[in-house]
């Protein structure tokens, strides 16, 4: 639209004579592909994207982004198709909704000669993307029990409420559990509360009924520590220092860090902005003199109160 | 099996006053509550019988609505949608006349009054649909599930819609007070209990709705206004989705895509426990809020023992609603006093 716009004063007043010659070249045609957003991280990466589109569209005229996005597998299969048929993308970025039904129609795109960029779910066949962009689940669950050892002493008692039983889950798990491993600190107990608010409070009011003495919380996921944050004020265990340490990068929570909350004093970063991460990455591609392959592993960032300004942002609804 | 003839029996005899059928969900919800406090003692504290109530609140208030509709022969699977999109449009409207209201009891109450407005609206169409538009309530209501489901995720822009803070802190007492000991939201599932039990078993209406259940065409010979009733059904269970929704908001004062999913089929089951009967024409309040009760209870045991495995508690959670149901269902009887 802007672009339209801008060619469009170019014609008439021939002031601004770059645009010209930019919309007459061949331009880089980038497919972007990811699922619907049907909750809040989802609809926080596909606001990245969008914002990521306007600034690299602005950046480089002749560069074309088109963003598509897929309510379920077999809906995005043919999107990537039609990103091949209709659109004859140069590059595909794409979040798979899957990562076993996406593999042969991603290896296709590749067939038809675009490069590839792989975000956060790899295929189930090595060697097809030229780039993988992902955030890192297990160095999420060693940062968050470096914090707890660095907080608690010998003897404490934690509990931990998991995310929806996955390998994601199971990788931050294990991850947290190996580095906690011999630090004398005690893992009551761990449940399911599936990355969702209202399970996080119950099976934190039932923790609280069950354990007289807990110190701290591992909820992993922002939205689950909203749920914990409830549960402890409703029963008055807020205080003597307890803490809670969630993950993701919700501006609710990066806020609370910033304003200095005692309850939710960090984050850990999981961030759905990855995508435009890939993005940038993929234009870079066409435009850096550097070579740009391999993998892009994205550092579990510890948020603190120093750092926590640079990943708010306020317009966006994670 | 049940058969139909012994189901509306209307004098049923005295021997079988003891019979599973009715006692079958007071037993299991006293033998999980022995398992809970075997398991743990914290289980019959305070604290937890009092959080066990409160959470019971939302499916039992939304079950006893689906007990209408179900004794009726219909089915209602919109219910968490509904609840979700009700949430949603509250938040928005509340947040919205801050600016004009402030953020006293009057917005909290106009956002109440909101809520009963789209729950009666809601449930007015699920019913005006299956009765005059002729479609199964199946489709209907998993038609409007979707659309209530895909409302709130576009209304929150898919991510969570927030209440303003500081009208949370003047809704909140409406989830974490007390009166007598015994927080509001129990209060409020006590008075759509009772008012639901008198409607079902005391009035011509509830006659009507287990007439129709029974034998439609039937009742329809019989003078009764079966479109009428079973769309009375639809708005009343409509009207309990907004009490649940009512009482829902203050605890997190947010909603996202994620409220009330599976509410639907936990109402459902809660009334089945109880000893309703899912294809109509006989149905049981009280049954249906000791089924919500022994849904609450399953999962709250669950979290206060790590003897099963996390993975198993979709297993555990199905072996104990089929078993509750088989143990009044089959002809478990205590003598065998009766000829078949």
């Amino acid at each position: 639209m802007l672009m339209r716009k801008v060619v469009g004063l170019a014609a008439i007043a021939s002031v601004l004579a770059f645009a010209a010659p930019a919309t007459a070249q061949e331009k880089i045609k980038i497919g972007v592909s990811y699922p619907t957003p049907t909750h809040a991280w989802a609809a926080g990466m596909n606001w990245h994207a969008e914002v990521a589109e306007k600034r690299l569209e602005a950046l480089y005229p002749d560069v074309d982004l088109i963003l598509v996005n897929s309510p379920d597998p077999s809906a995005q299969a043919s999107a990537l198709e039609d990103l091949v048929a209709v659109h004859q993308i140069d590059a595909l970025v794409v979040l798979p909704f899957e990562s076993e039904p996406l593999t042969d129609p991603v290896l296709n795109v590749k067939k038809s000669g675009a490069w590839i960029t792989v975000v956060d779910r790899g295929l189930s066949q090595p060697g097809i993307e030229d780039l993988y962009v992902a955030g890192n689940n297990p160095e999420l669950g060693r940062v968050s029990a470096k914090y707890m050892k660095g907080r608690l002493k010998d003897g404490d008692n934690i509990v931990i409420l998991r995310g929806i039983p996955t390998v994601i889950d199971n990788e931050r798990f294990d991850a947290f559990m190996e580095e906690i491993k011999g630090s004398g600190i005690n893992v009551l107990d761990h449940k399911h509360a599936n990355w969702n608010r209202d399970d996080g409070f119950q099976v934190m009011q039932d923790f609280l009924s069950r354990f007289p003495d807990i110190d701290a919380v591992w909820a992993q996921d922002d939205d689950i520590a909203i749920g914990v944050v409830a549960a402890l004020k409703q029963a008055g265990r807020d205080g003597n220092g307890m803490f809670v340490v969630g993950g993701a990068g919700m501006k609710q929570i990066i806020k609370g860090i910033m304003d200095g909350d005692d309850l939710i004093p960090i984050d850990v970063l999981y961030p759905p902005s990855m995508i435009a991460t890939a993005m940038d990455a993929t234009v870079a591609h066409f435009k850096s003199n550097g070579p740009i392959a391999g993998r892009y592993i994205l550092g579990a960032t510890l948020i603190t109160p120093e750092n926590a300004e640079s990943y708010y942002f306020a317009e966006s609804p994670f | 099996m049940i058969s139909a003839p012994e189901r509306h029996a209307r004098k049923p005899s005295r021997r079988y006053a003891l019979d599973l059928k009715t006692l079958g969900p007071a037993l299991a919800l006293l033998l999980l509550c022995v398992i809970g406090f075997l398991l743990n003692p914290a289980f019959v504290s305070e604290g937890n019988l009092t959080n066990l109530l409160t959470r019971s609140a939302f499916i039992g208030i939304i079950a006893v609505g689906a007990t209408f509709v179900i004794t009726a022969g219909g089915i209602d699977l919109s219910v968490g949608s509904m609840a979700a999109a009700i949430s949603g449009v509250m938040i928005i409207v509340m947040n919205n006349v801050v600016e004009t209201i402030g953020t006293g009891v009057a917005t909290v109450l106009l956002g109440c009054g909101l809520a009963i407005v789209l729950g009666i609206g809601a449930g007015w169409i699920n019913g005006a649909l299956t009765t005059k538009g002729k479609i199964e309530a199946f489709i209907v209501t998993l038609g409007t599930m979707g659309i209530y489901r895909s409302l709130v995720t576009y209304f929150a822009d898919g991510g969570t819609l927030a209440l303003n803070f500081d009208i949370r802190g003047t809704y909140r007492p409406v989830y974490y007070d007390s009166f007598l000991g015994l927080p509001f939201p129990v209060w409020v599932f006590i008075g759509v209990a009772i008012c639901g039990w008198l409607l079902l078993s005391r009035t011509a209406f509830g006659r009507y709705c287990t007439a129709i259940g029974s034998n439609e065409s039937v009742a329809r010979y019989s003078a009764i206004n079966v479109d009428a009733v079973k769309t009375l059904t639809y708005v009343i269970q409509g009207l309990c989705v907004s009490f649940a929704t009512i009482i829902y908001v203050p605890r997190l004062g947010s909603a996202s895509a994620s409220t009330g999913v599976l509410w639907e089929l936990e109402a459902i089951a809660a009334v089945i426990i109880g000893g309703t009967v899912l294809k109509g024409g006989y149905g049981r309040i009280g049954g249906t809020i000791l089924g919500a009760l022994i849904l609450t209870t399953i999962g709250n045991i669950l979290n206060f023992t790590d003897m099963i495995s996390n993975y198993l508690n979709g297993t555990m959670q199905g072996l104990i609603i089929i078993v509750a149901v088989l143990l009044q269902r089959s002809d478990w009887r205590l003598g065998k006093s009766r000829k078949t």
